[in-house]
């Protein structure tokens, strides 16, 4: 094999006069999973960041070339393991595309519920633990109380609390449980008020905005030319979402607002989050509305060979932004190629060039405003 | 339109694109609503900088770059472009062919500065060599790595030597 090109970083020559280096993670608890920045300080100034990611790497794509189309559905669970559901949608949605099956109505709109219920959870997650990356506790503890909700309704659908699996090519694995639109509707109920505490816990606080605001701006320029995609480039004031810009699914049928942020900076991506938290209510709440009867799974074959040389490249809305699934088919029953188009790895891009000339605390505070999964990012 | 599949095989961008790129385009085709052109390795900077600087076609951003190995055929590796338009809400794939022998292909980082975790992770799993890259390492894998494990003939199971801590 032939050498890597000579690498650029200046690392192995040492720090530059009167700077020194500091090593941040992979074990830090603010970074989120396993990533690894490298900063070059000037004091308590950060000049340089160097982000070192691929710890939480397993090869799922070289994992997807050795089985068949249905059985890589367990694996995009373990993706963006937040949003289990949205990563789900986008992987089936490509297989559907790829091979030409229609899903029935019934299974689209439980489909979005879910994806829109985890789009809810996956924020509350975020909220809680940015609240902890600023040094605030209680909202950590009043968003697990609610995700808990969440989490028990698929756990009545599905069985799972976190790696949920629940959606299949060409529909979805099970029914719901009797009762179990009553107590989605009862969730709902509860969770609306619970916004405004979130906004009076923590949107409000004092420290909070001064941690936040004007900290991490980007351009939309900027954003857009780092591919930055999701809440992140909502905030810059972009309003591309592809629920509406791209309708899959049954979103083209339902009514629901695309929040932006003007500023760009980490207090905008807070409320931006919070807003598309209460778009995913009403989402949920019209899409148990008309909820139609009927199948939940379309005839699919039991060995799925889709054309040769065939080829998709599906974009979903995930919680963090533009998921892709880019399959080639050969022929055969297990995919050629799988490209997975993590919004967290863009979205980590601009980490490093909004953290210079900035302290330590501000990058703790702009790399948990980006809301990176590492499992996604390092996949 | 609904959920899934029946997107049309229309061509809606294809006559416009090989309007601008005359005989740059090698060949194109349209399969489930994702319009495809080919293009040589040596003009994929000025065709990407054409489609992104051309008013009417407007592709702003860069959404995925990626590379696939095609064993046995040849050539054997093609690397894959994405762009997205997010003003005029249309998408185009750009595709390179490249050769085994020597694979590579001049950087695009220049245009998108967001190609340039893309370029190094194509390089760490398909040792394709993105020409004039500023920092060309592996991503994902570590330094002493051996072998590019995306590539076909690289075996699912294949063991990597053990390394010792760094002094």
């Amino acid at each position: 094999m032939r050498d890597a090109p000579a690498a650029t970083l200046d690392l192995e020559a040492g720090p530059r006069e009167g700077e020194f280096y500091v090593n941040m993670g992979p074990q830090h608890p603010s970074t989120h999973g396993v990533l690894r920045l490298m900063l070059r300080m000037d004091g308590e100034v950060i000049r340089e960041v160097i982000p070192h990611i691929g710890y939480l790497h397993r090869n799922h794509e070289k994992i997807a070339e050795s089985r068949p189309y249905p059985q890589y559905i367990m694996f995009s669970d373990r993706l963006d393991y937040l949003a289990s559901m949205n990563m789900n949608l986008g992987y089936c949605v490509a297989v559907e595309r790829l091979c030409g099956i229609e899903v029935p109505e019934r299974a689209d709109f439980l489909r979005v519920i879910m994806a829109e219920f985890n789009r809810f959870a996956s924020h509350l997650v975020w909220f809680g633990t940015y609240g902890l990356d600023i040094g605030a506790w209680t909202p950590m503890l009043f968003a697990f109380r609610e995700r808990e909700r969440i989490v028990d309704l698929f756990e009545a659908v599905c069985g799972a609390r976190l790696t949920y699996s629940y959606m299949r090519i060409g529909g979805v694995a099970e029914d719901l449980p009797s009762g179990w639109i009553a107590k989605a509707r009862e969730t709902v109920a509860y969770l609306w008020p619970k916004l405004d505490e979130y906004d009076a816990l923590l949107g409000h606080n004092v420290i909070f905005e001064k941690r936040t605001q004007g900290i991490g701006g980007l351009s939309p320029d900027q954003a857009i030319a780092l591919g930055v995609t999701g809440p992140v480039l909502r905030s810059t004031g972009v309003r591309w979402d592809l629920r509406r810009d791209e309708p899959y699914s049954v979103y083209h049928r339902l009514d629901f607002e695309i929040p932006v942020g003007t500023t760009g900076d980490c207090h905008d991506r807070y409320l931006v989050r919070l807003a598309e938290m209460r778009q995913s209510l009403r989402i949920i709440e019209q899409a148990l509305d008309m909820l139609p009867e009927g199948p939940i799974v379309a005839k699919v074959p039991k060995v799925l060979k889709p054309p040769k040389d065939a080829e998709v490249y599906v974009r979903t809305e995930s919680p963090r932004g533009e998921y892709g699934v880019y399959l080639v088919s050969d022929g055969s029953a297990n995919p050629h190629r799988l490209k997975i188009r993590a919004p967290s790895f863009s979205n980590l891009l601009c980490v490093a060039p909004t953290s210079i000339g900035l302290k330590i605390a501000d990058l703790v505070a702009i790399v948990g405003s980006v809301d990176i999964v590492m499992g996604e990012v390092d996949r | 339109m609904p959920n899934t599949t029946a997107l049309p095989s229309v061509e809606r961008l294809l006559p416009q694109v090989r309007e601008l790129l005359g005989p740059k385009v090698l060949a194109s085709h349209c399969h489930r609503g994702d319009e495809t052109i080919l293009v040589a390795p040596g003009e994929i900077v000025s065709v990407l900088a054409a489609l992104r600087d051309d008013k009417g076609l407007d592709f702003d951003t860069l959404m995925d770059l990626c590379a696939v190995d095609h064993l046995p055929r040849r050539p054997r590796f093609e690397v894959v472009y994405h762009l997205v338009s997010l003003a005029k809400r249309q998408r185009l794939r750009v595709k390179v062919p490249v050769e085994e022998k020597s694979p590579s292909v001049p950087t695009v980082s220049g245009l998108w500065p967001g190609a340039d975790w893309f370029e190094r992770e194509a390089w760490d799993m398909y040792g394709i060599v993105f020409e004039g890259h500023p920092d060309l390492r592996r991503l994902l894998m570590y330094e002493q790595f051996e072998g590019h494990p995306l590539r076909r003939d690289y075996p699912v199971n294949r063991r990597q030597p053990l390394i010792g801590p760094r002094n």
